[in-house]
């Protein structure tokens, strides 16, 4: 082992490697929104299907939201990977990440998108049926644009976790902002000075994601 | 007896006391009257210190409650204190409530402080409630239970702060009977009430707090029925046509 | 088992391979609460008292919580190599998934402390009560009740965590399942055995924090 004083640190060859880790930001950034959306997009129905408490459509997505929340999400991402590898269904890690993701986000989603339709008064769905709107075209667009107003700290909380998740991407070979800088730092052996760098990209870009999504609740809610 | 003079108070550039002089002889009962925010509460704990004053002194049985020197937490075993809302510790039982402060203040033994906080259970008639929990219990019992909690410590004087505000009305009655116990007992309280019926029955003088200062002071007959100020007329009349319900609701 | 050959089915001796693996990630997942839970009080009651102390670890805590655990991981690895800690793997996982857990414990137990009402606090103090006396008799046992629910949530995020442990060499039941899918290409087999293991801790565990957290409401 070398001691603090005899260590070096040794900055430039990261600066060098620099083009390589935004190029593995952007990927980290692309499936962040995609997994963002297609987790939103499957949760939605999923915690209108919690709320029934009954029928195939409850039990299934409990199962999904169980599932998700209760094993590591490294774990779901081989299920994906590996898993669908030995019926020789093999996907590309790009693709592996995403569904992985956006499995868990879903799970999650179906639970903060349920406490927030708890939250929203019975009469609000009885009004807009009133008036002849058909279900879906009151969930859409009485029920859940007032349900994403009162959840969306914890939303955008689960986004960001989910920017997380795809750090995973490294374990299978995927070059998003974690796998690019183990493959970058495996020439030098600069392991500190090159993850140091990367955690700082991906603080950014956390508070990017969380200040871009106060502005668009700004915009939405006009508030 | 307490002593207060000249007390100042602010929080922040807000100015809530403006020098207050009020002197409370033993056994008697003082009422505090005023609008809600004239800084009723404030001086209820500005005298066991529980809020700090900028100027002037308060004085109980000698000893000055703000100096850095006075071991206040004794001090305040003088000083029991009943507030309108919170009272009753949630995660305690009623003989718990009771029994902790005589155990880790007061340093009796285990026993003892239960056999103290049955005895004073008891005598405000909660004596079957001790196992049961301030969530099991009615408003007016966990207010007759804070009670109970502040006389285990052996106090010379009681605060009381809208004990009954925040109850519903059927429940007033029972608090205010443990009130009048008290009292016949030769307890010394300072007690701030909306209650004008309360203050005119059970009363040794009355001061009705204004704008930070001490407005009229005097017997019940005097400042209830004779005001002499116009602020305190304006007070009352405006009291008194309110119903009972906005009363308690608009206290803060 | 290193000198087994590739490619071979599983082996009674794999199973004791998995028992280890899994007692691994009991150690670690044990290791990193206590210490974690331990130090996060600590950081939480004085990030509740004092203002310095509130600015001061703002910034780390923010910091603890948007980075991927992954990095973190291999961070407190490098770091602590080159600070000459000749720690082990388990050491690694311990100083990390500890630091992440003593941030956000910190949290936790902040806002139970604060959401515990004033007047009870007064009430104490009324009584004779010093601040030391009201913090244990009252304070803390009112924050524990709020803050047991999101704390035992907490623990849970943290065994799953553990799962990254691989990463810094440490072969917790996650890394020994893909060791053994790796040589054997029993991959269902495998992998429902981790499904399974993880899911029977944090499913009973969950569903205990979601009824503490309805009680706690009521
Ligand atoms: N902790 C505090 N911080 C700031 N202002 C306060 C605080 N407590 C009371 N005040 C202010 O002091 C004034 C007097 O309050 P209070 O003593 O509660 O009045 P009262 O009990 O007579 O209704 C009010 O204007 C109130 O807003
Ligand atoms: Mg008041």
């Amino acid at each position: 082992m070398i001691g603090m004083n005899g260590y070096q640190f040794y900055w430039s060859i990261v600066w060098d490697s620099l083009p390589l880790l935004l190029a593995g930001a952007w990927v980290t950034i692309q499936i962040t929104i995609l997994a963002f959306i297609v987790g939103t997009l499957i949760a939605m129905p999923m915690a209108v299907a919690r709320q029934q408490g009954e029928g195939w459509a409850y039990r299934f997505s409990t199962w999904w939201v169980e599932l998700s929340r209760n094993t590591p999400a490294v774990f779901q991402l081989y299920l994906f990977y590996f898993g669908l590898g030995a019926f020789h269904i093999n996907i590309p890690s790009y693709a592996a990440v995403l569904i992985a993701v956006s499995f868990n986000n879903a799970g999650y989603m179906t639970e903060i998108f349920r406490g927030g339709l708890n939250a929203i008064p019975r009469q609000q769905l009885s009004a807009s049926r009133s008036l002849g709107m058909t279900s879906p075209q009151s969930f859409i667009h009485v029920i859940f644009p007032q349900m994403f107003k009162v959840i969306f700290l914890a939303y955008v909380t689960q986004g960001i976790w989910g920017m997380l998740n795809t750090s995973l991407g490294m374990l299978v070979g995927l070059q998003e902002l974690s796998g690019a800088t183990q493959y970058a730092q495996s020439a030098s052996f600069r392991t500190f000075e090159f993850f140091l760098v990367t955690a700082l990209i991906y603080y950014l870009i956390a508070k990017g994601l969380q200040f871009s999504s106060q502005i668009a609740f700004r915009l939405i809610y006009r508030s | 007896m307490i002593r207060i003079s000249n007390v100042q108070k602010a929080f922040g550039s807000a100015i809530v006391l403006k020098g207050i002089d009020l002197t409370v002889e033993k056994g008697e009962l003082v009422c505090l009257i005023g609008a809600s925010g004239s800084g009723k509460s404030t001086l209820l704990q500005c005298i066991n210190g529980l809020e700090p004053i900028q100027g002037g002194e308060i004085l109980v049985d000698g000893i000055s409650v703000h100096d850095p020197k006075t071991d206040i937490n004794k001090l305040r075993q003088k000083l029991g204190i009943v507030f309108q809302q919170y009272n009753a510790f949630p995660h305690l039982t009623a003989l718990e409530n009771v029994a902790l402060a005589p155990r880790v203040v007061a340093k009796r033994s285990r026993a003892e402080a239960r056999a103290l906080a049955q005895k004073n259970l008891e005598h405000v008639g909660l004596g079957d409630k001790g196992d049961s929990l301030p969530s099991q219990l009615s408003g007016g019992q966990q207010q007759r239970l804070a009670i109970a909690r502040a006389l285990a410590m052996q106090p010379s004087y009681m605060l009381f702060d809208e004990v009954t505000s925040a109850l519903d009305p059927e429940l007033v009655g029972e608090v205010l009977e443990t009130m009048r116990l008290l009292k016949s007992e030769g307890m010394t309280m300072v007690v701030v009430t909306h209650d004008i019926n309360f203050a005119r029955e059970s009363a040794d003088r009355v001061a009705f707090l204004c704008q930070g200062e001490v407005c009229e002071i005097g017997t019940a007959e005097e400042v209830i029925d004779h005001p002499r100020k116009e602020q305190t007329q304006k007070f009352l009349r405006r009291e008194q046509r309110k119903p009972l319900e906005i009363v308690r609701s608009s206290v803060a | 088992m290193q000198f087994q050959f590739a490619n071979q089915g599983l082996a009674w001796s794999d199973a004791y391979f998995l028992a280890q693996g899994l007692l691994n990630t009991v150690r670690l997942a044990a290791a990193a609460t206590l210490v974690g839970t331990l130090a996060g009080i600590v950081l939480g009651w004085l990030r509740t008292v004092s203002v310095t102390v509130r600015i001061a670890t703002a910034p780390i805590i923010d910091i603890l919580r948007s980075v991927p655990m992954i990095i973190q991981l291999i961070l407190a690895n490098s770091l602590l190599s080159i600070l000459g800690f000749g720690a082990s793997p388990f050491w690694f996982g311990t100083v990390a998934l500890g630091a992440w857990m003593s941030a956000v414990t910190a949290e936790v137990v902040r806002a139970g402390l604060l959401s515990v009402p004033v007047q009870y606090r007064k009430s104490a103090r009324s009584l004779g009560m010093n601040g030391y006396q009201e913090l244990l008799y009252i304070s803390i046992p009112l924050a524990f009740r709020t803050a047991l629910a999101p704390w035992i949530g907490l623990v849970l995020s943290l065994i799953k965590d553990s799962a990254l442990a691989g990463v810094v060499g440490y072969i917790e039941y996650m890394r020994s399942t893909q060791i053994l899918i790796t040589r054997t290409h029993e991959t269902w087999l495998l992998l429902m055995g981790a499904g399974l293991f993880y899911f029977l801790i944090c499913y009973p565990v969950s569903r205990y924090s979601r009824h503490l957290e309805r009680k706690v409401r009521v």
